[in-house]
């Protein structure tokens, strides 16, 4: 018991001095965000600063205003997506996955065996097609157009029908026997135990949808989503590499916080994502 | 026939239905545009004209005469050995240890390490690894005294494949990590306690005798998560070290698609790239899984 104990301690340091290369990155974002501009190119760069100042993200929404859009929009375009990916994709998958894990029906092997390919197909490699399909649609330049293709996600699908297999069958056959329809038993008898499993999803959806550029999808100013004008306004120029710090973490809180608050439930779901052959 | 069509509705209709808006979606999104991309691979198309049937052309270009593509191809395999067979190892072992720590430090640690994942931080590399003197990278080594003149990390051909690859590894500890972590705290600790008596001595004999085979599944979707990841690494690179990097030398194969798709506006040829990079991928899928698999059926 006794190694035991010593091996901890190694295990401890092991990961803290891990943490710290990996939280350094992090750190510096943040430090860099609140250094007034005169201290951000300096020689020797400090790791820490005296007069930490909030000038940057005020100059971030000046120089977001200077544009012909108002910087509010870009947020009420980024939360709207942010919310219509999220609730639709809990909705969606939801059925979805309670009809994958527990009904019989003719074809559910097959879009089993589909759902675990296409969690091979990452976005980025149907980008093109997905423009195509878009436009055949008149979907570009609209908010639909960065919404609907994030909605049916296989591995948001595959998280939800891995954790509702694990429930009981009884529960449902006796909500059957008496009657309920299968929508009322997603709801009313399936859902409100997979609360875990909604948060993985839901945190999952959140993350990608609000760090999501409007890329070729959108081109109107009006409809741009917040990551798109933070990463024009840090390519731009060097001398704006405060603001774009300060970008970075304005776009890092929210999920941060979302996460560390859901942080329990997501690993209790992805305790069900295990893959059998 | 039309009795059989009702019967068949009768009994399976509701769960269409239920079905049917994650289908919609997931057909037009993603179906749709994975069959569409099949034929347009064979045809020459911009965008504007009609698509104009080639024959296997596009292919044979690609391995016979496009040398960019065989050495992004290169540069994808070996991009992918790091920063996702490499990263899976890390996010396995990360996870393991993290399992042995109280609840406090688990949650610590696991929001320390899945942070860079989040959100768009990367831009700070570029701080970091900037050519300058002001670079943090370089004013600590000039520091130290390991070099006396600032390096051009991000433009300098010899050292921006390495650049990428510390940068995407960084934020590879994405979903992948977090299965793992779950399918470590979620083995029975009977198991365990039974595997004492059946004289395992340390750990080591407790992960590889009890641990890993509990786990397959989840390691499983590890390696999937993480296949994905890697393979289509692409966009962060070219923020990082620019596009296209200085020789090519942090060419990825969607890099080289993201050219040819929206650079040049060769949809066919971009397409056939698309295509080649789903077989690649599809292939290390089956042979991981054959290896994890190995074993149980």
């Amino acid at each position: 018991m006794h190694g035991r104990k010593k091996g901890n301690l190694f295990v401890f340091i092991f990961l803290a001095i891990l943490g710290i290369f990996m939280f350094f990155p992090v750190y510096l974002t943040i430090l860099m965000s609140v250094k007034p501009v005169e201290e951000l190119f300096i020689f020797p760069p400090k790791l820490y600063t005296l007069r930490p100042t909030l000038r940057n993200f005020t100059d971030m929404s000046e120089i977001i205003r200077q544009n012909r859009v108002p910087f509010s929009r870009y947020i009420f375009n980024s939360l709207s997506v942010t919310v219509a990916v999220t609730v639709m994709q809990c909705v969606v998958v939801s059925m979805a996955g309670f009809m994958l894990a527990k009904c019989r029906f003719k074809g559910r092997k097959f879009l089993n065996k589909i759902i675990v390919i296409a969690m091979l197909y990452q976005s980025n490699m149907i980008y093109l097609m997905q423009y195509m399909v878009l436009a055949k649609l008149n979907l570009i330049n609209t908010l639909y157009a960065l919404i609907l293709p994030s909605v049916a996600s296989p591995v948001g699908l595959f998280l939800m029908k891995q954790s509702i297999s694990q429930m009981p069958d009884s529960v449902i056959e006796s909500a059957k026997t008496d009657g309920a329809g299968l929508f009322r038993i997603c709801w009313q008898i399936v859902m409100p135990n997979q609360k875990p499993a909604l948060m993985t999803i839901l945190i999952f959806a959140f993350q990608s949808s609000w760090n999501m550029q409007s890329g070729a999808f959108v081109f109107r100013e009006e409809y741009k989503t917040l990551p798109t004008v933070i990463n024009q306004i840090s390519t731009s120029s060097p001398a704006r590499a405060g603001i774009a710090v300060a970008g970075a973490v304005f776009l890092l809180i929210p999920p941060v916080l979302v996460f560390s608050a859901t942080q329990k439930q997501v690993i209790e779901t992805m305790a069900h994502s295990g893959i059998k052959s | 026939m039309a009795e059989k069509i009702r019967k068949w509705l009768k009994k399976d209709g509701e769960c269409y239905l239920m079905l049917l808006p994650f289908l919609i979606l997931f057909t037009v999104f993603t179906v749709v545009p994975v069959l569409m991309s099949v034929p347009v691979g064979f045809t020459d198309f911009n965008m504007i004209q009609k698509p104009e049937f080639v024959g296997l052309s596009n292919y044979k270009a690609l391995f016979l005469s496009d040398k960019i593509f065989m050495k992004s191809i290169r540069i994808t395999l070996v991009f992918a050995f790091f920063t996702g067979f490499v990263s899976f190892i890390l996010c396995f072992f990360l996870a393991w240890f993290i399992n042995q720590l109280s609840a406090f430090f688990r949650t610590f640690f696991t929001i320390i390490f899945y942070i860079p994942s989040m959100a768009n931080v990367y831009a700070v590399w570029k701080i970091i690894f900037s050519g300058d003197i002001n670079g943090y990278l370089n004013s600590f080594l000039m520091d130290v005294g390991v070099i006396n003149a600032p390096i051009q990390w991000l433009t300098d051909g010899n050292y921006i494949f390495t650049t990428a690859v510390i940068v995407q590894l960084w934020l590879s500890l994405g979903s992948g990590f977090l299965a793992l972590r779950a399918g470590f705290q979620n083995i029975d600790r009977t198991m365990y306690e039974v595997g004492a008596i059946e004289g395992i001595e340390n750990r080591w004999q407790e992960l590889f005798y009890i641990t890993v085979p509990c786990m397959k599944p989840h390691i499983m979707f590890a390696v999937i998560m993480q296949i994905v990841s890697s393979f289509t690494a692409g966009s962060v690179i070219q923020n990082v070290v620019g596009f296209p990097s200085t020789d090519y030398q942090a060419h990825t194969v969607m890099t080289h698609a993201y050219d040819y798709g929206w650079v040049r506006f060769e949809m066919g040829y971009a397409s056939a790239i698309c295509m080649i990079l789903f077989m690649l991928m599809y292939t290390v899928n089956q042979f991981a899984e054959r290896i994890i698999f190995k074993n149980t059926d």
